[in-house]
This record gives C-alpha cells, sequence and structure tokens, in this order.
C-alpha cells in the first residue's frame, strides 16, 4: 500500500481538493485547496510550508564517510565545513548523471545525504574497503520545508536558532517549541525558506505549532503543484521530468553529463579519482552537445496563434511535463520538459535541453504549442535562468 | 477410401498447429487441420473436469503468446480476452510472505521490508534483463540460421545475427554470456540476497525441465520470462478468460474465418511417403488424404518414429531425433475448492489471492526438490506455481466456489518402478500435503481434485514423455539446434513435410511462434 508521511494526520483534514500525488511511494498533497494558486502565492509572498518527507535520506558516518562521497560525487566533500550543505549531482563511471541531492556535513565524520532515487545499494557498492556506516534513515526523518519571505520569522517565533546568522545552504541544530530539529537554509523553491528535520514522533507537535506561530505571518499549507511552479522559476531540474537517470535510461541518448544539465560548476576535475571522473574530464575537454537552458515563449506570438483561430491567448493553469519540441527554421533543435505561466514573472517559461549552438542567451526558437488541436509554433527565446533569483533567498 | 486434394495438412490441432492452418490460410492456401481428440487444443486446453467446475487442464498461463499472432489473427475478436496477474507471493515456512507487485512503489516498499538492497536491485535487475530481452527477442522472429551452413540465406540470417549482436553495448554482451553459462542460482547470487526473492526468481528457470536452479544454462530460461513483458501487447502475462483452451478455440475461429477447415476426432495413423516425397496422411478411420505438404504440430519423436517411421529418414537424422531429450519434469494438481485457501501468512481473501503464488522459500528448497527427480523420485515437497483463475473469471466454478491450478515440479517421467495409479494419488498428496503447510485449510477446502503425471500428459495430449515444451528448453536443443542441427528451419529430410509445434524454434510456452516461422518457412518453399 502507498505510505502516508508522518504529518498525514494533519495534511489530511487540510486536502480539501482530494488531489493527491504519488512520491516515492508516499501520498503527498497535490493541492490542499481547490486551486493551487494561493498556495503558490505564499511561497513568494508569505510563507509556505511544505511536507517534504519522501525525500530518500541517508545517513554516512565514519572515519571514511568524506572519503565515500568524495569518491561517488563530483563535487569536493573532503573541504565542507561543518554545518555546511551542499547541492550536488551524481554520476555512474561513464560521467552519466545517476541522481541529484544535497550532502549535509553534521560532524567532522557525520555526513547526511538526501537524493530523489533510492541510493543505498550505490552508497555500499562504493564503500567498499572504507570504514563507513550507512544507514537508510529515510524513514526516520521527517522533513518540512518552510520556504517564503516570512518563513525566518516565523521561524524566530518558535525556535532558539540563531537565524540571523545562518547563511544560505547552512544547517544548525534547534530546539523547536522543545523538540530538538536540525533546520537548514535550503529548499526547492529558490526564495528565503528553511527545511525543518525531526524525529518522526515529534511530526504533529512541530506542524502544530509552525501553524499556529505562522497564522499571523500568512503561513499556507501548499502541496506539490505550487511547489513545481516555484522550482521551474527557480530554474531547478526534476529527476524522471528533465532529465533520465542513467540507471533507468534504456538507450544512450537517455542520458545526460553534469555538462549538459548545466552543472559543469559542480564537476570539480581538480579533486582526487571519484566515480566518472575521467569520463567527465573527456566530456569537459569535448563541451557539451547539449545544454538545459531556460525558454521565455513570447506572448505576442502566442496571442497571435489563438488569435488567428478567434480566441484570446490560453495558458497553461498548471506546469506541464512533457516533451514539446523546439526549432530554428523548422529544424528540431531541442525540446522542453517543463514549462508553465509564471503568475509572479508573468511569463511563459519553460525548462529546456537544446542542442549547444542553439544554447546562447536570446538565441530564438520556436516552441510547438497546441491551439485548437493543430500543432504551431510560437516564438521564444532562450532566457538565462533562474528565471525568479530574489535577494532575500541568499540575504 | 476417399481421397481428398489439400495445399495443407495440419497434423494435430494444438495451438501452434491452429496457426500455422491460420497463416496458412490467411496466404490462400487449402488447409485441413486434423485433431485426434474431440476438441482442438492440445495442451491448451479447457474442460469441465468436474461438474460447475472448468479448468485449463494442462498448461495455465498466458505469457509469451507473440503479439503479432494476435494482431495478425485478430484474435481478440475471435474471444481472446486475457486477464492480467498482477502479482506473485512466496508464502514462508515461518509464517511471512515475499511479494511481488506490479505496482512499483508497492513492490518497492514490499522487498525493502526484506532487503533494503534488494528492493533497489530489483530495478536494476528488471532494466538489465528487458534490454537483454530485448537483445534477444528479434532471434525468436527469425527463421534461425544454422551457422554451418554456408548458403546465402544461412550467411546473410548469420550476418544479421552477428551484426546484431556487435550492436549490444559490452554490459550487455558480458551479462548476455553469463546468461548463457551460468546457472539461475549463481547468476541471482550476483544481484539478490533475500533467499525467496532469489528462489521465486530462479524458478522460471527450471519449469518444464528436469533440471534445477544451479544447473548450469538455467539462468537463461530466466530471460525467457522477461520476453513476454516486452511486446507491445500491454499486459500479457495473465490467465485467458474461459481457461487456456480459449486461446485455441480463439485461434481455431481465426482459422476457420482465414477457410481452413478443422477436424476433431481424426486421428492420424502415418504419413504417407511416396517417392521419398510426402504425399498425405492416413487416418485411423482408414481415410487417406492427400496434400501437397504435410505440416506436423506433434514433438519430434512421435512426428519422425510414429507417424512417419525411422526407413524414411537417414540414420544420423533418427540417431539425433533419438538423443532429443523429452524427460518431463512436472505435473499439475487440478482442485475443486468450497472455499478460498487461506494462507497462514496471508490469512484473509486479498489481492493476493488473484496472482500467482509461489512455493519456492528458498533455493535450496528448489534443489533439495530437484534432488529427488535426478534419482527417479517425485519431490516429497515439489516446487509449485499456483493460481486460482476462479477469481479473476467467476466462470470457472459455481458462484461461491473456486479453481485452484497447481503446477508442481518435480515430478520426473522416468519415475523410479513407473507412473502407476497409486503413485500419482502419492503425488497428489506430496502436492496437498506440502500446500496443507502453508494454508491449512485447504484439505478441508477440496471438493474434488484432478492428479496428472507426465505420464498423463504424453498419454492425453501425446507429448513424448509428458514434457511440455516439447522437449526440454535447454541451451543445447534451442534456436539452430531444435530439433536437429541443419533441421532448424521447420523443413525436414523428408520433401513435403514439415514441423511446425513447440519442439521446433523457439519452443514452447504458448507462444505460438513456432506455428507463424513454420508457415512463413512453407509459403517461402513456395506451399
Amino acid at each position: 500500500m502507498l505510505r502516508t508521511t508522518p504529518f498525514h494526520a494533519r495534511t489530511v483534514g487540510l486536502c480539501a481538493s482530494h488531489a493527491w500525488r504519488r512520491w516515492a511511494g508516499y501520498v503527498v498533497a497535490s493541492s490542499y485547496e481547490l486551486s493551487h494558486e494561493h498556495e503558490y502565492h505564499a511561497i513568494r509572498s508569505a510563507a509556505a510550508l511544505l511536507d517534504v518527507s519522501p525525500l530518500f535520506k541517508y545517513s554516512v558516518r565514519g572515519r571514511d564517510a568524506a572519503r565515500l562521497l568524495d569518491r561517488v560525487v563530483p563535487r569536493y566533500v573532503g573541504r565542507m565545513e561543518i554545518g555546511q550543505v551542499l547541492y550536488t549531482p551524481w554520476c555512474d563511471a561513464a560521467g552519466k548523471v545517476l541522481d541529484d541531492g544535497t550532502i549535509v556535513r553534521l560532524d567532522s565524520n557525520v555526513f547526511r545525504m538526501t537524493s530523489a532515487d533510492p541510493g543505498l545499494r550505490w552508497l555500499e557498492a562504493n564503500a567498499v574497503g572504507l570504514d563507513v556506516a550507512i544507514e537508510d534513515a529515510s524513514e526516520s526523518i521527517a522533513a518540512l520545508a518552510l520556504q517564503g519571505p516570512t518563513s525566518r520569522s516565523i521561524l524566530r517565533e518558535v525556535c532558539d536558532a540563531d537565524l540571523g546568522h545562518l547563511k544560505y545552504f547552512r544547517l544548525t541544530a534547534a530546539r523547536l517549541n522543545g523538540v530538538p530539529v536540525t533546520i537548514s537554509r535550503t529548499g526547492y523553491t529558490g526564495d528565503l525558506g528553511y527545511e525543518i528535520w525531526l524525529d518522526p514522533g515529534d511530526a504533529l507537535n512541530v506542524w502544530d505549532t509552525l501553524i499556529q506561530a505562522g497564522t499571523p505571518y500568512g503561513i499556507t499549507p501548499a502541496g506539490m503543484l505550487a511547489l513545481d511552479l516555484a522550482r521551474i522559476e527557480a530554474g531547478l531540474m526534476l529527476i524522471d521530468v528533465d532529465y533520465v537517470s542513467a540507471r533507468k535510461a534504456l538507450i544512450p541518448d537517455q542520458t545526460s553529463t553534469p555538462f549538459e544539465l548545466d552543472l559543469g560548476w559542480t564537476v570539480d576535475l581538480e579533486k582526487a579519482n571519484f566515480v566518472g571522473k575521467r569520463a567527465l574530464a573527456e566530456a569537459a575537454k569535448r563541451g557539451p552537445a547539449w545544454r538545459f537552458v531556460g525558454v521565455e515563449v513570447d506572448w505576442g506570438s502566442l496571442d497571435q496563434l489563438y488569435a488567428d483561430v478567434g480566441l484570446a491567448a490560453q495558458l497553461p493553469a498548471t506546469t506541464w511535463r512533457a516533451s514539446v519540441p523546439l526549432r530554428v527554421n523548422g529544424n528540431q533543435v531541442g525540446y522542453a520538459t517543463s514549462g508553465g505561466w509564471s503568475p509572479l514573472l508573468k511569463k511563459y517559461i519553460a525548462l529546456a535541453h537544446v542542442e549547444a549552438r542553439h544554447a546562447a542567451p536570446d538565441t530564438n526558437l520556436e516552441m510547438e504549442v497546441t491551439v485548437e488541436h493543430r500543432p504551431v509554433h510560437a516564438r521564444a527565446r532562450v532566457v538565462k535562468k533562474p528565471f525568479f533569483d530574489p535577494e532575500r533567498k541568499r540575504a | 477410401m476417399t481421397t481428398r486434394q489439400y495445399d495443407a495438412i495440419v497434423i494435430g490441432g494444438g495451438h501452434n498447429g491452429l496457426v500455422c492452418a491460420a497463416y496458412l490460410a490467411r496466404a490462400g492456401r487449402r488447409v485441413l487441420v486434423l485433431e485426434r481428440r474431440e476438441q482442438v487444443g492440445g495442451a491448451a486446453l479447457s474442460a469441465e473436469v468436474f461438474p460447475g467446475f472448468t479448468f485449463s487442464v494442462f498448461s495455465y498461463a498466458v505469457s509469451l503468446l507473440r503479439p503479432e499472432i494476435i494482431r495478425d489473427l485478430e484474435l481478440p475478436r475471435h474471444g481472446l480476452h486475457i486477464l492480467p496477474l498482477e502479482s506473485t507471493v512466496t508464502p514462508l515456512a515461518d509464517g511471512d510472505y515475499l511479494a511481488q507487485w506490479s505496482d512499483h512503489d508497492q513492490n518497492r516498499r514490499e522487498l525493502a521490508r526484506h532487503s533494503r538492497r534488494d528492493a533497489e536491485a530489483y530495478d536494476e535487475f528488471g532494466r538489465l534483463l528487458h534490454l537483454m530481452a530485448r537483445a534477444v527477442k528479434p532471434l525468436l522472429a527469425m527463421l534461425p540460421p544454422d551457422p554451418t551452413s554456408l548458403r546465402p540465406r544461412d550467411l546473410m540470417g548469420l550476418a544479421r545475427l552477428g551484426k546484431h549482436l556487435r550492436g549490444l553495448e559490452a554490459e550487455q554482451f558480458h551479462a548476455l554470456h553469463k546468461l548463457l553459462t551460468m546457472s539461475s542460482a549463481d547468476y541471482l547470487d550476483e544481484w539478490f540476497e533475500t533467499e525467496a526473492l532469489k528462489a521465486t526468481k530462479a524458478a522460471s528457470g527450471i519449469i518444464g525441465t528436469l533440471l534445477g536452479p544451479r544447473s548450469p544454462g538455467t539462468a537463461y530460461v530466466l530471460l525467457h520470462h522477461y520476453m513476454g513483458e516486452l511486446d507491445g501487447v500491454f499486459r500479457a502475462w495473465g490467465l485467458a478468460k474461459g481457461g487456456n483452451g480459449s486461446v485455441s478455440a480463439a485461434i481455431a475461429a481465426a482459422a476457420r474465418t482465414l477457410g481452413a477447415e478443422i477436424r476433431t476426432s481424426a486421428p492420424v495413423a502415418r504419413v504417407i511417403v511416396q517417392g521419398r516425397r510426402a504425399v498425405g496422411v492416413a487416418l485411423e478411420s482408414g481415410d487417406e488424404m492427400r496434400a501437397k505438404v504435410v505440416v506436423s504440430g506433434a514433438d519430434p519423436g512421435r512426428t519422425f518414429l510414429e507417424l512417419l517411421g525411422a526407413e524414411h529418414l537417414p540414420e544420423d537424422f533418427v540417431a539425433a531425433i533419438r538423443r532429443f531429450r523429452f524427460r518431463g519434469a512436472s505435473g499439475k494438481v487440478n482442485l475443486a475448492l468450497g472455499e478460498l485457501p487461506r494462507f497462514t501468512a496471508l490469512p484473509e481473501a486479498g489481492p493476493h489471492l488473484r496472482g500467482a503464488i509461489s512455493i519456492s522459500p528458498s533455493v535450496d528448497y528448489l534443489e533439495r526438490a530437484y534432488d529427488a527427480a535426478k534419482y527417479g523420485e517425485f519431490s516429497p515437497r515439489p516446487y509449485m506455481d499456483i493460481v486460482i483463475p476462479s477469481l479473476l473469471d467467476p466462470a470457472m466454478a459455481p458462484p461461491g466456489k473456486h479453481v485452484m491450478s497447481i503446477f508442481a515440479q518435480y515430478a520426473p517421467y522416468g519415475l523410479n518402478g513407473g507412473w502407476t495409479d497409486g503413485r500419482r494419488e502419492a503425488f497428489g498428496d506430496a502436492v496437498i500435503d506440502t500446500l496443507s503447510e502453508y494454508a491449512p485449510n485447504l484439505k478441508g477446502a477440496i471438493l474434488h481434485r484432478q492428479v496428472i503425471t507426465p505420464a498423463d500428459i504424453e498419454r492425453m495430449v501425446g507429448l513424448t514423455e509428458g514434457n511440455i515444451f516439447q522437449g526440454e528448453l535447454t541451451l543445447q536443443q534451442m534456436f539452430f539446434l531444435r530439433p536437429v542441427p541443419e533441421w532448424a528451419r521447420y523443413a525436414t529430410p523428408v520433401p513435403g513435410l514439415y514441423q511446425c509445434g513447440a519442439g521446433t524454434h523457439p519452443g514452447g510456452g504458448v507462444m505460438g511462434a513456432s506455428g507463424r516461422l513454420a508457415a512463413r518457412a512453407i509459403l517461402r518453399h513456395g506451399a
């Protein structure tokens, strides 16, 4: 049967829409209200509370913990400070991305890793001969994301952490209404926000405390539809949607190097050997054949295509996940993998893979749109990611 | 004596004979199918064995039926309806169980209960076997080329095959080599640690074969299992509504619609040879039928040594047919039940009963079951693959009652002292006693039982030594070696005589592929 998260006792009563979604074998709300709109705006103008417990989490500890992680991921883990969080993809021996997630250094020999897919086997396979203990903590840690401009003020009301000094991608231990938690300044929205990691037994206490303290600050439980829009605005890719894990790819063309996913900055070719290094060094020399870019659809063009059939322009009410062809002069040069209308930016945006020579910002493209059952092509252009990047995210 | 002229006479109305006849009729040939029994189907047969209780008497599931046959013959229009089997549950002696579900999340959660590593390895294993099955599958749809022949057609076939194999990624090529050489137990040891999972997967490598999970070469047969999951027909793994006889009935209806004539209760006594050529058949009734070609759906032993006669064949060919291994290894127990079985591990009547139930708690268990058969005894605790078709298709039993099909292995054809009524029932008792250890209410629920041994299969359906695949599906008698080297392309040393049964490439499993490929070979030769 599908699992429910430790917060289910609360979320089930709030889910007026009855719209649930599967995530890693759990059910989580797609939206609580009938429309996700208010939940989305809470992320950008107040604070949204998201149940992110289904994330996979692994605890890695021992003398060789940093060595193991440095063997697995292309970023330099050994150099992390205690309390630092690091985002990274990781690759197979051919340098093709398997998964992406975060690594936290809790102590010099204690790390926690999150991933989108199960990763125990991969960690263990790479741990041969190392003095390290790996534990699947996916079910022993519950997680909430509190995201949005008022998130810091809400947390200040209920916990003893020094949030003023907690920098972006740092983590601190804290007590929240007396309950021990860890708070990281991270999230999947590209906004000011935090993620709170706690014992599942304390889940309802923490939820209730946050809702109560957050109500004056506009706290709003938010579901996956709102989150999906926010992460696209933030230019953050999603496994199985924007890329195929090399572990699941059925043909080589489905795989990607970090360079092809705009994650070249995570590949540290200076550090000692790690899985895929040789292949990645070659890939770096060659340069990527594909780029992962932002695309903005031209409003005037879209409006005209609808006007041609006597309609006002229609916009996707929620984000879409599909493979949508992108063309230059009628020849396909790429495909968008997720997109939607940004209510904040008032722009139709998408994340896309395009051939490297068409990836420069402001390159003109045509995106296929179905207008009254017929495929037509709207003007679009390559734009810099993230689409939305507020100062408060890091401030 | 009457004489009639047909383009082709097909001996045997099993599913392959019917498929062959349908394709020949579709190509405009005048075809006659002669079936010994009063009903077509061969081993794909449904019968109301006890009043109100209908069984797939022998073969009981559909997984490999070729999708192109389903499409070409429009089988759904002729009544084929496959009801999906969505899970496999392996009850364990300690009261726990291991389930494999079709839902990915549910499956992962269940496997992780036994081993988190296995839960993750399962997906990777599945992906690799998917890739391997994709790599091997084109061979199934191919007339097997003879690697020792220099004929242009064989050379071209080999070139195509070579190109295909060279196209494999190194990872896949290595995996293929391992699958071709290893035992299923050893191969699965490389992937998994949960005994029940390894055993339940290994079981598909030994079905119908007198080999154990630790016998080399069995890993390849695992792959066969994955072929059925690849094809365009979504959810082809399941039970045929109405039992497996309805698969045969649908093919027969298609064949008739295409113009084939099908005669039941028409046992063929022998193939008529004139001037070294097969020209027709003689029925046991004395009637003789003439045709340009005669196609035998019977197994190679029956076809060549009984229906044709060794005197018409070269000696080395006869010797090869005598060496072809049948060695039936399995039996069936069909039960009419007054109530559903309650498994100690899962006592409620839940969705697990709608899927397969596998008695395969460990690799050791399977190997021990095989030990008995090696020395000519049936397994005191056999491997079993069980389904309860009445849960998916209520018409199989009276309301509230059920039919249970138990495939049980090992029951060697060559039982010490031979099969007698007493030994048959003793085998039935071993099956029931073993299953009752996992489902204690079973004995009280049984209204009727039918026990079928390999000797019964031979007697009732005509399969030599009761082998359900018309000859063991082992590497030394597959592809260009099936049934005899140089004669693996459906033609025989006697011009005008062809084979279309599972004793030819690619083999058994209610695939229909042999029948289709035989028809292609016959049409190519200009019949």
